[in-house]
């Protein structure tokens, strides 16, 4: 079948799709997306975490069928032209990447709840984060970035440590 | 493979008739795992997220009380943020389901139709003695959510019809939910307690999860524990509650259990789990209820 649907703002089709495989498939595999990792495509590691009309989901649960004409947004849209979004600012800036491949779903479960939360307490953070498995077990440098980014509101600004305290 | 888009909850009515052997997939969050590791290959899915009368929950008056009417396929985080005050055992389940991710997607009608003996949203609506509408181009039946489940996996569900909606009564009282696992979340429940006390009507409500092949309620504990609040005047002047009484209620929760052993846990530690989260959750509640606490679907800790 074809599926038509709006990837980080912009019209998309997609050729061939297999009714049954899932939207984490059509974007690495058919649409040249593969910044959402596919890990183990049972919803288990949130590392294809992606916004399906502005709410986050595993993209592995989603079959391809259901996401026609829906608008998704994928950690490649989390980016400005220029910039790095606050989200991914606070992760460089306080070293909250390791090997990387949880980066991408918790980049996108993270914008989520600092849009959703002015201030979320580290109980909040970490509900929030909880489908989001890191086996580099890199926790603290995340919650770190999460509550530099929802304290800053503007990217790269200030050190982690300061807003972090603030906060806690 | 077929893909069935339904605009309308009347065109998926005609499509399950068309197609009885057609998967419902709502949230996905259990067909396409099967799908994903090749467990299965339905013929047909059916996708239901396009019907809005599936998403929508309404509260209706009744002379016995308000019940609220919510369709199968709201999804956790909704019965979170928009139930916790009427439903707060419901929701306090739906806050154990999985992730945010897993709860912005799961539902409740996707969680009875696969009847997984785990199911999270089970126990608290035997403990409130919900129904369940089942929908086909036949008509429409309600059932009591005690004989809706079948077996393992199986439900009283024909093969044209569909899970509509639920009917859960609004909570009178102080309602609770506990369950066991490794972790706080995306845990398969080792097993799970419910728990409503409904003061109006002088009676309890319990609901048992992953302990037997459906789930259950333990009608001795909750006959136990309304004779022994109406006995003693408890209702009326609620002071704390003796730990024998506390106790005994554990155990009668503990005997309704028929579990098995495996992977997630043995039998025995299930049945001895159960009877702790009973004495817990009745704490909680009970507390609750002393206290005049406004019900809100949050929990204590464990």
């Amino acid at each position: 079948m074809r599926l038509s649907l709006t990837i980080n703002g912009r019209a998309t089709t997609a050729d061939d799709v297999w009714e049954g495989e899932s939207l984490l498939y059509v974007l690495r595999e058919r649409l040249g997306l593969p910044g959402s990792k596919n890990a183990c495509e049972q919803g288990e590691c949130g590392s294809c975490t992606v916004y399906l009309d502005r709410v986050p989901v595993c993209a592995c649960l989603v079959a391809a069928g259901q996401a026609e004409g829906r608008e998704v947004g994928t950690v490649e849209g989390l980016a400005g032209e220029d910039e790095l979004s606050t989200v991914q600012r606070a992760f460089v800036d306080t070293g909250a990447v390791q090997c990387g491949f949880c980066t991408p779903g918790l980049l996108v479960a993270a914008d989520d709840l600092v849009k959703r939360v002015p201030e979320p307490s580290d109980a909040e953070i970490r509900e929030a984060l909880a489908g989001n498995l890191c086996r580099c077990t890199g926790y603290e440098k995340i919650m770190a970035a999460v509550r530099t980014a929802a304290g800053s509101g503007s990217p790269a600004t200030g050190s982690g440590e300061s807003s972090g305290e603030q906060l806690t | 493979m077929d893909f069935l888009r339904p605009a309308s909850w009347s065109e998926a009515l005609e499509a399950k008739a068309n197609h009885p052997d057609a998967t419902p997939i709502a949230g996905g969050t259990d067909v396409m795992v099967e799908l994903n590791f090749d467990q299965r290959r339905p013929t047909t899915l059916l996708d239901l997220t396009r019907i809005e009368r599936l998403a929508q929950w309404s509260r209706d008056s009744h002379p016995e009380g308000d019940v609220l009417r919510i369709g199968a396929g709201v999804p956790y985080s909704r019965l979170i943020g928009e139930l916790g005050t009427s439903l707060p055992g419901l929701a306090i389940a739906s806050r154990t389901v999985g992730s945010p991710q897993i709860r912005n997607r799961g539902t409740l009608g996707g969680n009875l139709a696969s009847a997984s003996p785990a199911g999270d949203g089970h126990p608290p609506l035997i403990a409130s003695e919900a129904e369940i509408e089942l929908e086909s181009v036949r008509g429409t039946r309600t059932l009591p959510v005690s004989d809706f489940f079948t077996g393992v996996k199986r439900t009283a569900l024909a093969d044209d019809e569909l899970v509509s909606a639920v009917h859960v009564p609004a909570a009178t009282g102080p309602q609770q939910f506990s369950k066991i696992g490794p972790r706080n979340a995306m845990v398969i429940a080792v097993c799970t307690f419910a728990v409503a006390l409904h003061p109006q009507r002088g009676t309890v409500g319990t609901g048992l999860g992953s302990v037997a092949p459906t789930p259950r309620s333990a009608t001795e504990a909750e006959e136990f524990l309304a004779g022994e609040l109406a006995e003693n005047g408890r209702w009326e002047r609620p002071d704390p509650l003796p730990e024998s009484v506390i106790g005994r209620f554990g155990e009668l929760v503990a005997r309704a259990a028929a579990p098995i052993d495996d992977v997630r846990g043995t039998a025995r530690y299930r049945t001895h789990a159960l009877g702790v989260l009973a004495r817990r959750t009745l704490g909680w509640a009970w507390d609750e209820y002393r206290n005049g606490t406004e019900t809100s679907g949050r929990q204590g800790c464990a």
